[in-house]
Formats: C-alpha cells, sequence, structure tokens
C-alpha cells in the first residue's frame, strides 16, 4: 500500500494545518533588527512533530541536500525526547540553528512530504530550528567523542556554509582541519550577507564554537591567493577544500549606475551586517539611510536589502522586478514577509538610467514597462518591454541585487585549477576534486549564486571525497 | 599586529611599523592592508610602505585627517590593532622602463617610495617629483633621493624647492625630453588627474594609485568600483594601478565624497569625547 492510502486510511487523521509559528508584529519589526520569527515552544513543537506519519521510504530525507534523517528526529521530538532528536540531528547536519532559519524547505523536504498532497506538509525547517534552539537554551553543549587522530591535515579556504560543513564533517573522522578566512569575522555569507533579523549573528557564533570544538582551528584575516598561494598552502597541507563563495556584484551596465547611492547588495548588506553599520554612530561604519530606496532584483538578496532599507529608516521601500510576482525567485515566505512589512513591488519594471543631481547623487531612476512573453530557457516567462512606457521612479539609494560573479582570487593566482567562462571553478561533480591534484571545491565558488544550503551539500559530498583521497592516497 | 615602532613625521603625518610575519613574507611594492583599529571600528586600506621579510614587520604611513585615521593615530607602541589583512591588491607592475618619472604629492610620498625603489633595482633611470603644501609636509625626501638619479621638490608656498604645483615640473621635463617610458603618480585624485592631463598630448605611459573606499578589500563587495575605460573595475582586485588616461577621475572624486557627513559626524563625537577626557 502507498504511503499516502496508509494515510488515507489511517483512524487518526494528522491535522491538514502547520502549527504556525510566531512572528514579531510587522509594524513593530521594521523598527528593529531583531529575529522575525520567534520559533515553536515545546508544546508547539510537539503538536507539530505529531502530524509526520514516520513514512517507512521518507521522501523528505532524499529532498535534503545533507540528507538529514528528518523523520528520525521529528520521531524524538513527538516523544518529547529532545536530547535524542538533536543528537540524531547532529550526526548529519553541523548547523541546525542556520538551516532551519535560511533553508528553502518548501523546494526541498517540504515539498515531497507526503501530507502536502492533503494538506499542509510537516513545517520541517521550524523544527529543526526549534530543537536546535532547545539545545542552547539547554546551555550544555553536545560532548564531543574523542575520535583517533588520522594524522593527516586539511586545509578549508573560506569560512562559509560550504568551509563550515567540510571543516566539522572532516574533524569529525579524526582529520586536523584549519580554515582560512579572509575578513576579520568568520560565517561567510551567513556573516555578511544574511541580516540579523533572519538570522541572528548569535546564533551563527553558537554554530561556530560546535565546529571549533570539534577541534577545527580558524585563522581569519588570510587571504588565500595574497597572505599565502594554494600551492604554498600544499606543502603544509594534505588536501585542500575551497569555498571561497561569491565575488565581484554583477551590476546592469546602464547609465549612471555609479552615482552616489547606487550601491550593489553586497556592499549594502556588508556594511549593515558585517560592519554594523545599522548600529552607527556606536560602530564607525556608516551606510546611507535613504528616503525612497529602491532594491533591484527579485531574489533572497533583494528581500534582504529591501526589508533592511525599511528597518534603517526608509519612508518607502520597493522591489523593482523585471517580471511578475509569481516567477520571482526569492522564497515565498521573505516575500510574505516583505510584503507584511509594507515593501511596494514594482513588478514588470526594467531600470534603463539612473539620474543624479549636481553633486552625483542619486535622484530619479528612469524604468520601461514590461510584459510577459513566452518562457524562455529558465522555464519562466520572458519579459518584452513595453515600448514608450518610461516614467520615473524618485529614489536617492539603489542597491542592485541582480548576482555576483564567483571570487576571482584563487583562479588569478593558482594557473593550474581549471575555471569555466563565468570564472566558476570546474569540478567532478561527484567529488568536488577540481584539476589539482589534492584541491577540492565546493558552493557558490563552483555553482555560482546559490543557495546556503546546495553550499553545505557541497562541502559534505567533498569531506567524504577528501577522506577518501587522504585514505587511499588515490586521485 | 603589534605596533612596534611609532614615529611622527609632520603635523598629522604618522609612521608605524606592526608586526606581521605573514604580510612582511609576502608584500610587493604597490600593494595594501586593510586594517580595523577596534572591534567597532570601520574597515580602512592603507599601502605598505616597506617590509621586513626577516623581522616580520611591515610599515604604514598615514594621515591622520579623517575619522579612523584620527583614532589609528592615538594608538602607540605596544598596542594591537583589532584586524590586519593582506597583503591586497596587484603588485605595481615593475619592469625596466627606460627613463621614468615618478611623482608622490603629500602622504603619498610615502606611498612611491616602495615604487622608487624597485624601479630604480629594476635598472629604470629615476626622476622623482616631491609635492607638498609646505616644507615640512614633504617626507621622506632624503629616502626617496637615495633611489633616485634625480629629485624635484616642490611647495604650494615656495617653503621649499619650487614653488609651485608637481605638475610644473612635469611639464618642463616632458618639453625637454619626450623619452620616458613611464610616469607614476600617487597622491590626491587631483593631482593625479592633473600629472594625466599633462602626459595625455605626450602619450607618455602614465599610471595612477587609487586609493577608492573599500571594505573588504579582497573582490566581493564592489564598493571600490571606478570607471576605467568606460568599463566598471574594482581598485581592490583589478587595481590599486591604473591608465591615468583612462581613469574618469571626475566620478572618482564623486565618489569619495559618499560619506562626508557621516565622517564628520564620526569627527565631531571625537572632539566631545577627547573633550570629556580633558575636562
Amino acid at each position: 500500500m502507498s504511503q499516502l492510502k496508509v494515510l488515507q486510511n489511517n483512524m487518526a487523521k494528522p491535522e491538514s494545518k502547520q502549527v504556525l509559528m510566531r512572528e514579531q508584529n510587522p509594524q513593530v519589526r521594521i523598527k528593529n533588527f531583531k529575529e522575525v520569527s520567534l520559533g515553536y515552544c515545546e508544546e508547539e513543537a510537539i503538536k507539530e512533530a505529531k502530524r509526520c506519519i514516520q513514512c517507512k521510504n521518507p521522501l523528505c530525507r532524499k529532498g535534503c541536500p545533507v540528507a538529514i534523517d528528518i523523520p528520525g528526529f521529528i520521531g524524538f521530538i513527538a516523544e518529547g525526547d529532545f536530547k535524542s532528536a538533536i543528537k540524531k540531528m547532529k550526526e548529519t547536519n553541523a548547523l541546525p540553528a542556520v538551516c532551519g532559519r535560511v533553508c528553502p524547505q518548501e523546494e526541498q523536504c517540504q515539498k515531497v512530504c507526503v501530507l502536502s498532497k492533503l494538506g499542509d506538509p510537516v513545517a520541517i525547517g521550524r523544527l529543526e530550528r526549534f530543537i536546535a534552539d532547545w539545545e542552547a537554551k539547554q546551555n550544555q553543549p553536545e560532548k564531543i567523542f574523542k575520535v583517533a587522530k588520522s594524522g593527516k591535515q586539511v586545509a578549508i579556504v573560506g569560512g562559509g556554509p560550504a568551509g563550515l560543513t567540510a571543516a566539522g564533517e572532516l574533524a569529525k573522522i579524526g582529520h586536523r582541519v584549519k580554515i582560512f578566512e579572509a575578513l576579520h569575522k568568520i560565517g561567510g555569507v551567513l556573516v555578511y550577507g544574511i541580516p540579523e533579523f533572519r538570522l541572528p549573528k548569535t546564533i551563527l557564533d553558537r554554530e561556530v564554537a560546535y565546529i571549533q570544538s570539534l577541534g577545527v582551528e580558524i585563522e581569519t584575516s588570510f587571504v588565500v591567493g595574497r597572505t599565502r598561494t594554494i600551492d604554498e598552502l600544499l606543502t603544509e597541507f594534505d588536501a585542500l577544500f575551497v569555498g571561497t563563495g561569491a565575488g565581484l556584484p554583477w551590476f546592469m551596465g546602464i547609465e549612471g549606475e555609479n552615482h552616489n547611492g547606487v550601491y550593489s547588495a553586497n556592499e549594502y548588506l556588508t556594511r549593515v551586517n558585517l560592519m554594523k553599520a545599522y548600529r552607527f554612530p556606536e560602530y564607525d561604519t556608516p551606510v546611507p539611510k535613504g528616503e525612497n530606496v529602491a532594491v533591484i532584483g527579485g531574489g533572497n538578496v533583494a528581500m534582504d536589502s529591501v526589508r533592511t532599507a525599511l528597518r534603517l529608516g526608509a519612508k518607502k521601500a520597493m522591489v523593482i522586478y523585471r517580471r511578475s510576482l509569481l516567477e520571482m525567485p526569492a522564497r515565498q515566505e521573505e516575500v510574505e514577509h516583505a510584503q507584511q512589512e509594507g515593501v511596494i513591488f514594482e513588478t514588470l519594471t526594467l531600470p534603463l538610467k539612473y539620474y543624479g543631481d549636481e553633486k552625483g547623487q542619486l535622484k530619479q531612476i528612469e524604468c520601461l514597462r514590461m510584459e510577459l512573453g513566452q518562457p524562455d530557457s529558465s522555464g519562466r516567462r520572458r519579459p518584452i518591454p513595453i515600448a514608450g512606457s518610461n516614467f520615473m521612479i524618485a529614489a536617492d539609494v539603489v542597491v542592485v541585487a541582480i548576482g555576483n560573479s564567483p571570487n576571482p582570487l584563487i583562479a588569478a593566482t593558482t594557473p593550474d585549477i581549471k575555471i569555466g567562462k563565468k570564472g566558476n571553478i570546474l569540478i567532478d561533480i561527484e567529488t568536488g576534486k577540481t584539476s589539482k591534484v589534492g584541491v577540492f571545491a565546493g558552493g557558490d565558488i563552483v555553482s555560482g549564486a546559490d543557495t546556503v544550503i546546495s553550499a553545505m551539500g557541497a562541502g559534505k559530498k567533498s569531506a567524504l571525497a577528501i577522506d577518501d583521497y587522504l585514505r587511499t592516497g588515490f586521485w | 599586529m603589534k605596533i612596534i615602532a611609532k614615529e611622527q613625521l609632520a603635523e598629522n603625518l604618522i609612521k608605524f611599523v606592526i608586526e606581521s610575519p605573514n604580510i612582511a613574507a609576502k608584500a610587493l611594492p604597490g600593494q595594501f592592508i586593510v586594517l580595523m583599529v577596534n572591534e567597532t571600528g570601520e574597515r580602512i586600506p592603507l599601502t605598505i610602505v616597506d617590509n621586513d621579510k626577516k623581522n616580520g614587520t611591515i610599515t604604514i604611513i598615514f594621515q591622520a585627517v579623517g575619522f579612523t585615521t584620527t583614532i589609528l593615530g592615538k594608538l602607540e607602541v605596544g598596542d594591537c590593532l583589532f584586524s590586519l589583512v593582506g597583503p591586497l591588491g596587484r603588485p605595481t607592475s615593475v619592469g625596466n622602463y627606460g627613463q621614468v618619472i615618478l611623482i608622490g604629492g603629500g602622504v603619498g610620498i610615502a606611498e612611491l617610495l616602495p615604487v622608487v625603489r624597485a624601479l630604480k633595482r629594476a635598472g629604470c633611470v629615476v626622476t622623482t617629483i616631491l609635492g607638498g603644501r609646505t616644507a615640512d609636509l614633504v617626507i621622506l625626501s632624503e629616502e626617496i633621493k637615495e633611489f633616485s638619479n634625480i629629485t624635484f621638490i616642490t611647495t604650494n608656498d615656495g617653503s621649499l624647492g619650487e614653488k609651485g604645483l608637481v605638475t610644473d615640473t612635469l611639464k618642463r621635463l616632458l618639453g625637454k625630453n619626450n623619452d620616458y617610458g613611464l610616469v607614476f603618480c600617487v597622491g590626491p585624485v587631483p593631482m593625479m588627474k592633473a600629472v594625466s592631463e599633462v602626459t595625455k598630448p605626450f602619450g607618455t605611459k602614465t599610471l595612477v594609485c587609487l586609493n577608492s573606499i573599500m571594505i573588504d578589500g579582497t573582490g566581493m563587495c564592489g564598493c571600490c568600483r571606478v570607471t576605467v575605460d568606460n568599463q566598471t573595475k574594482f581598485a581592490c582586485v583589478d587595481g590599486p594601478d591604473f591608465d591615468g588616461h583612462l581613469v574618469d577621475f571626475e566620478e572618482l572624486m564623486t565618489r569619495q565624497k559618499r560619506f562626508v557627513e557621516q565622517e564628520e559626524c564620526g569627527l565631531c563625537k571625537l572632539d566631545e569625547s577627547i573633550k570629556g577626557v580633558t575636562e
């Protein structure tokens, strides 16, 4: 009998609706940088966990890039055995508090949950977040069992989600691991990109502390490619994993894009998140407040930027996107949160030119209306300009959030690592092996801009391949 | 990251020797570091003026005029920086260009020093022109002269060398002999712009070293973008040296003023806190 049939015949049918997660009121939260979602309490978590029907052949697990034993950890929550639940979680995922917050579960595990055929899928992400936060509240970090040392050393280049995951996995199986991070703080996009209101930095600090408790060493302010090259590191380490992530931001190449007031999302978010410019002048790094802020793009980074603008005090914060809401790549939850907070969506709109005043300060954006034509190669309907539909939008700050190319430094300083046309490192997809013996890579440096969990999945996959290489010596 | 020597070269011009074996081992002329004074501080780029591989130290020289450079200047020997990363940027392209004119203005003279040394060692015939508002601000002239075949000094008030601007001397030199393989200039943006305008009609290859505002300095944030030959370039990974004839200096000057208001707010705060301490 199929799992669905079992479900339909089941006497005690699960509730069709998820237990809602409490959130800060939109009118209150746009005035602070505190986390928007408040998480489940124990009763709520148990109630939601009991909705899971414990499929024999769980599709959710296959939908997860790091293959968390989802029914396993949810089963323990349903029984109120939170200690076993977090232990089960950490068998496969070293960063549950992060993943529970930033993974697009609706596209992965929850998308294939069998309950979604009858109602809401199990709120796997919320439960993951709950169990990670529960552990933190116990204030009793998990005991780390000593493993036999392999005597092998691995360098991890870049301390973002891919690097942290690879480091954790490799340390767990006895290798000595050292992460080299270019910025003064570890975390990569989790620290410079994702805002406090979506991922509080104390939570990241906690997960990093866990990785360190596994024995991973971290050296910040160390730029591989400059402070030392890959070749120099290879004389000290037996293998290397490159997870250097996002690089130079893309711009549209339209007139006036270098006016004062036009920022890349990377710069805008780095100022606010890494450098804490939202607390200026307590922190020294400034950020433009902006009365009318327009964010160009429709992804999660665009949502993070526009919601940041509101919290910095923008009177009007808008998203300018060339297709319609339906084609927007951002997570639905993020779009909904933005809408609740009063973000204006100028969809089917294409910026053409930026106008500034005599001081070079941005004042207006000339835009063009679009309509949707036939689907393009991405499967989404192609936006087509409507001739003569030009109009102006007043804006003193624009944040360009249309993506970025991979970081150029490793490629520029390591000629024998093969790169693709877009500057991404080319790898063997199964193992993460690059064209250079001993060097593996994964995350955005390979795939271009993708999710945190895909980077973590790549880090995990490479860790296994690195272990194999270190044990067998076979490339 | 510990400051092991401090020297006041002129009013507001301060030299630090900083312990950093990692950076000292790799630094090349033209490269820079990014530092933070404290945990709440900004990240600012500064040129590496010298590096001592044996002792594992680097030298920086800066003008304490902005908010962060002012608090940086208050550090003393024995103090540690919060963070220090480098060497960053592409090194200056060193080679034998034949006759070269190397120009430094203000604190840019310090930044010029490693380039002067490297080009001289590469076999160039080096003419240097150093410019400052007044005599006191023309720093390191002895060190520069040591690696120059001939050195000219100009000051706005005539208190040292010739009265006038570096471009006056440059025009005269190029007018006499148009056989220079390279003109290199580091200093205030208006000066680099003026130098590039002087050399353009002569068709002399001209490099300028740009001091854009940066955050990460490693090719991630896009803060330091500058238009060169009608294309957007990033000073931190594509530079800091660029062809002076192709740089959009007007745009650069405008972009350098992005945070003037906040900078003033910071400096006021600093004044108040200093007053608070003394009162």
